[in-house]
């Protein structure tokens, strides 16, 4: 079980302008260079500035990819507010809660958890120091509460306020060691133990969405349209800065349709494309996805998704999308679905899309959400992948040869040509076309296309990168996404007390992989389905797609809770083969 | 329905590509008298003037009956969604700007399912020539009012009692958002609307033709048009101010002129390549 040790949940609250945010993103930092883990997610409101603002942390000497069932320390710059997102910060009488009083009391909801009080003068001690900020004050005491060096912290001042001046930075270090020194009288409970030692570079820092925007340009992308939506913004701004780096560049369009029309030319054009959005935006989209489908034109559309439907919970978490992304193209239009379930995993699942889009010409949606797109995390290095990643594309055909983009091949992918090439001219099509693209409303046209479009997806090997499996039993854990973090540490408590249990985590969720589902859930007799949608549409899906044993129950919940570990643990004890 | 094997070896060669060269042998699906004939017909002569390789080309469009001109001609093309024609060519041209992209389309695709484009397209000023065949009627969907149909037009069901609707004036939209090649131009005087053709894709920027191309199908009073046009006067063609309020006070029917030219420099994406990725992943590293 969680214990004080070798992990630690913390939340830093407070209104907008506290600055909880900064001073949890340079803990982050700090935490990865003294060897450990760390993980923050964000809950803001809906205030464009100044709302209520909470950072969740977890600071861990493992690995960690989802957030402790309790939060053991929630320290509050003040209390504006709180009533929003009580609910987001589970505390529980081991809690530790720290308050300035001169916020006024203690808010009723935080009171009622039964967590032990304490007050400290955060307001005071930053006003000792001249220029001082309680932020600052307040990352001093997180860091002396769970043991981090002043080495780390000092250096992470200095990096994230190298522009502000040295006499900001020398009041930000003044107030940080006020703080640091406040909480020595806290005790020893919340320190961490030593992380494993890795060499400097070997851990990175990095959100979901940074990770998605990296996954595209190893993948290839070298153009992306953009249209800003929260939460996927920032994948598309991590990317316009980074794409003209490595020869591509960023194009910000007047709506989504333009978003998803201008990637499908771009990559006609020969140019791998991606464009980034969120369910509204997705939405949007559709119609166009489809003709990706029928043109065969390869485009990413990455989805960060959010609560929905309609504007929903803009800035927070749910995996709400799968029916859209699955089943909300019209016509039988076959195409990729795929789903990261790290932080890490939002690169090489970005990454691998791309290789598949571009192999096999066809629209790839990746569904990452909210929970894994703003969360920073500190985690391993990701290793570098290659994928032999090269569109099939075709050449001038001979002297008596004519070309055909839409040739029936018996893999279903036909040679394309790029513009350029002399003899190859064809109208790319999302009218139902004849292998040469001209349009046919003929039956035995549609049918041959429709096939080929269909074989090209079914038949490919998409080897074990479909799904991630870990563990050994009769029993299993199912589930995608963001959910995946929560389940795993669930099962690992399930083992660390004897018990057997697998989990499947499916990465590529379209085309169905019924084969390999079979192998993976051999000899299991008892699935748990685990799903942050209120639908249950990740069972549904299952359902209609894969055989599952007749004990089969789900735990699903609409967001923007997250899984706790405790959740998905105590549905598993009382779980006996009858 | 089988596209021109092989192109005659001439259309290879610089200088020797005539009309024929960048013509398909699909048939057209268009009605006899339609005046997207002569735009057809206009648009590879201009091709053909301009000597431009056929596979350099491409044409964009969106769905209706003009939009059907993609197939129809020897050049890369792309028959996409209805009203999305000028995104998808946008992303062509700013990924391969090495290549001439036409978009074509009707009044419906262009001015309504498609008309936030339009506007941002005038703005974005991507080199790129856009040419509308305007025939103020949704043909393919046999016969509803469109964004540029007169308000008391009563051919329809869909709208026994017309429109009531102010109609869409494209070109003074066009100005208005940064259109720097303004022409209108008509379908039955094919010769000038090649001419202007060849000016509007040799303008660096994006230009806008608007073709008056009669519907004999579903506005048979528009066979009227041939007697009704007038040419644009030269005086409204001088300057941006002139254009502008020549066109707030046209019946809509004065054509083949460029009104306006303006200098305003091509949108362009500066792509040079000066990092490896592994740059890139330096800022995550702790």
């Amino acid at each position: 079980m969680e214990g004080a040790g070798s992990s630690v949940s913390i939340a830093l609250a407070g209104s907008g302008g506290a600055g909880a945010i900064s001073v949890a993103t340079m803990l982050v930092d700090a935490a990865g260079m003294a060897q450990w883990y760390a993980l923050m997610t964000r809950s803001v409101g809906a205030q464009i500035r100044g709302g209520e603002t909470a950072a969740l942390l977890r600071f861990s000497t493992e690995p960690v990819a989802a957030h402790g069932d309790d939060v053991q320390v929630l320290l509050a710059f003040d209390w504006q507010n709180l009533d929003r997102y009580a609910a987001e910060i589970p505390l529980s009488v081991g809690s530790l809660v720290i308050g300035d009083q001169e916020q006024g009391a203690v808010p009723e909801a935080i009171v009622a958890s039964g967590a032990r009080h304490i007050e400290l003068p955060l307001k005071q001690l930053a006003k000792a120091v001249p220029g001082g900020r309680p932020n600052m004050v307040g990352m001093g005491i997180v860091a002396g509460l769970i043991g981090l060096p002043l080495e780390p912290l000092n250096s992470v001042l200095e990096k994230f306020l190298a522009d502000k001046g040295d006499k900001v930075l020398a009041a930000s270090r003044q107030a940080m060691h006020a703080g640091y020194e406040a909480a020595a009288a806290l005790g020893q409970e919340y320190r961490l133990l030593p992380g494993h030692r890795l060499p400097s570079g070997r851990r990175w820092s990095i959100t979901g969405n940074q990770a998605t925007g990296l996954g595209a340009i190893r993948g290839g992308i070298r153009f992306v349209a953009a249209y800003p939506i929260t939460p996927a913004t920032e994948v598309l701004e991590w990317l316009a800065g980074a794409l003209p780096k490595v020869g591509g560049a960023l194009v910000q369009v007047e709506d989504e349709l333009a978003a998803i029309n201008q990637v499908i030319g771009a990559s006609y054009g020969g140019t791998p494309s991606l464009t980034a959005t969120a369910g509204p935006g997705l939405s949007l989209m559709i119609e166009s996805l489809g003709l990706a489908v029928a043109s065969e034109t390869p485009v990413v559309v990455v989805d960060i998704m959010r609560g929905g439907p309609s504007t929903g919970i803009p800035a927070k978490s749910e995996q709400a999308d799968l029916n859209i992304a699955i089943h909300g193209l019209h016509g039988d239009a076959p195409h990729l679905v795929l789903a990261p379930n790290t932080v890490a995993d939002c690169l090489f699942t970005t990454q691998w899309a791309t290789h598949l889009s571009e192999t096999l010409q066809a629209p790839a949606v990746v569904l990452s959400d909210q929970s894994l797109g703003q969360t920073k995390a500190v985690l391993d290095m990701p290793a570098g992948i290659v994928f032999p990643t090269r569109r099939e594309v075709a050449s001038a055909p001979a002297a008596d040869q004519k070309y055909l983009r839409y040739a029936d091949t018996p893999s279903g992918i036909s040679p394309m040509a790029i513009p350029g090439t002399r003899g190859c001219q064809y109208t790319a099509d999302g009218l139902e076309h004849d292998p040469s693209g001209a349009p046919s409303s003929r039956a035995e046209d549609h049918l041959t296309q429709l096939n080929k479009r269909a074989r090209k997806l079914d038949t490919y090997d998409y080897g074990d990168h479909w799904a991630d499996l870990e563990g050994e039993g009769d029993m299993a854990i199912l589930t995608w996404g963001s959910s995946t973090g929560a389940a795993r540490e669930a099962a690992r408590r399930w083992r660390e007390e004897g018990g057997k249990v697998r989990v499947l985590s499916i990465r590529l969720l379209l085309p169905v992989q019924p084969e390999r589902f079979q192998r993976a859930l051999a000899g299991v007799s008892r699935v748990l389905v685990v799903e942050q949608s209120h639908g249950a549409q990740f069972y549904r899906y299952l359902r209609a797609y894969y055989d599952l044993p007749q004990q089969t129950r789900v735990l699903h919940q609409p967001g923007p809770l997250p899984f706790r570990p405790r959740q998905i643990c105590e549905q598993l004890p009382g779980w006996r083969t009858t | 329905m089988i596209r021109d094997p092989l192109p005659q070896q001439h259309c290879a060669d610089a200088l020797m590509r005539d009309p024929g060269c960048y013509r398909s042998d699909v048939k057209p699906v268009w009605c006899p008298g339609c005046g997207d004939y002569s735009v057809l017909s206009a648009l590879v002569n201009a091709l053909s003037a301009l000597q431009l390789p056929p596979e350099e080309v491409a044409l964009i469009s969106g769905i209706g009956c003009s939009s059907r001109i993609p197939t129809y001609l020897s050049v890369y093309g792309f028959h996409g969604v209805h009203g999305r024609a000028l995104p998808l060519a946008t992303g062509l041209k700013l990924a391969r700007p090495d290549l001439t992209v036409l978009v074509a389309g009707g009044d419906g695709d262009g001015f309504s399912i498609g008309g936030n484009h339009f506007l941002h397209a005038c703005r974005r000023n991507v080199d790129m020539t856009y040419i509308i065949m305007d025939n103020e009627v949704y043909g393919m969907t046999k016969g509803q009012a469109s964004p540029t149909t007169a308000p008391d037009w009563r051919g329809s069901e869909l709208t026994p009692a017309g429109t009531g609707l102010t109609p869409f004036q494209p070109l003074i939209l066009a100005l208005a958002t940064g259109a720097n090649f303004v022409a209108r131009c008509f379908s039955g005087d094919p010769a000038n609307l090649a001419d202007i053709l060849v000016e509007a894709i040799r303008h660096p920027g994006f230009s806008v033709v608007q073709i008056l191309s009669p519907c004999p199908t579903f506005r048979p009073e528009q066979r009227q048009w041939k007697n009704q046009v007038r040419a644009i006067p030269e005086s409204a063609a001088t300057d941006f101010r002139s254009a502008a309020r020549f066109l707030m006070e046209d019946d809509g029917l004065s054509v083949g002129r460029i009104l306006y030219r303006g200098g305003r420099k091509p949108f362009m994406l500066s792509q040079s390549r000066h990092s490896d990725i592994g740059d890139l992943e330096v800022e995550f590293a702790l």
